[in-house]
């Protein structure tokens, strides 16, 4: 079963990479753009045919692994 | 004192970081593997040298902190035992919940290879009681996430119970956000735990030990640990 596990700098935390990413398309010429902000997404394939336990599991990985909590916040979607 | 420095896949400061534990102690210390499950009995400090451990995937430090030898490093230092973190040792010891906060990209997205200076904020600690108290002292910094960042709420922990060992600062001691290369949160550089006997510093004060490279600014911290342990011996 595959699972998403998508990693976020959390509210407040500084992303200097978002921002260099945003100044990049307003040189581009893209207009209207607002904060941006840059996090990672882990594919993950789980011997699991359940959807919950998998999506149980995933969390625990990001919790113990995948994200840093103190600046990373985390979402798990069964794909 | 007698002392083991952990080397993971990556880590490149290790030889650095072990000359100068020999300078102060006249014993080589011993070299770990991030596989090995113990430490030597008698044991006094663990040192985690600078480097790009599993190349910095995932998080700096991140899976380093998952490797075998960090489960003893946990329980040594649970037990009351000196850890020492430098550069990416300070990562792992962050990632490792042994102190608190995580380093960030630098503000400035660059790679900062450079000297800088630090003010010792607190000199009554086995890693600092031969600075005096204010001293500066030079130092060089090489790293891309060295910005250390912690809730307000965890940083104002730190001040008030005066765990902040060492701030970036001009040569004068001046504390400005232009001696704050890489935007670390009120200027930290280096912090302790609550018990005194774990370091996290991201500059690499091993640099400067040998009067021939680069100068002594950063022996006093080496010569503090061996004194620390000379005196409980």
């Amino acid at each position: 079963m595959k699972v998403l596990v998508t990693v976020m700098p959390k509210a407040g935390v500084l992303d200097p990479q978002g921002k260099a990413i945003g100044h990049a398309l307003a040189g581009l010429g893209f207009e209207g753009i607002g904060e941006v902000r840059a996090g990672k997404v882990i594919e993950l394939d789980i011997a699991e045919t359940d959807a919950a336990r998998a999506k149980q599991a995933a969390e625990e990985m990001a919790r113990k692994l995948l994200a840093n909590t103190v600046i990373e916040s985390f979402r798990v979607e069964v794909a | 004192m007698r002392a083991g420095l952990v080397l993971f896949p990556g880590t490149n400061r290790e030889r650095d970081m072990a000359l100068a534990l020999q300078r102060v102690t006249g014993r080589k210390p011993a070299m770990l593997w991030h596989r090995d499950t113990e430490l030597p009995a008698g044991t006094d400090l663990v040192v985690l040298p600078g480097g790009f451990s599993y190349g910095d995937y995932l998080r700096c430090g991140a899976m380093a902190a998952q490797s075998p030898i960090m489960r003893a490093v946990r329980e040594f230092a649970a037990k009351g035992g000196h850890v020492l973190g430098v550069c990416n040792g300070f990562q792992m010891l962050t990632e490792a919940g042994l102190l608190p906060g995580a380093l960030l990209r630098n503000a400035t997205l660059r790679f900062l290879s450079m000297d800088c200076h630090m003010r010792v904020e607190r000199a009554d600690t086995p890693f600092t009681h031969r600075f005096r108290q204010g001293q500066v002292f030079r130092s060089t910094m090489a790293h891309g996430d060295g910005n250390y960042f912690a809730e307000a709420a965890v940083l104002d922990r730190l001040e008030g119970e005066g765990l902040v060992a060492l701030r970036y600062s001009t040569p004068a001691g001046e504390v400005t956000e232009a001696a704050n290369r890489n935007g670390s949160a009120r200027s930290i550089a280096g912090i302790l735990s609550p018990n005194l006997r774990i370091l996290g510093l991201m500059p690499h004060p091993e640099n400067q030990v040998d009067p021939q490279i680069d100068g002594t600014d950063g022996l006093p911290l080496f010569e503090s640990l061996a004194a620390s342990f000379a005196e409980a011996a």
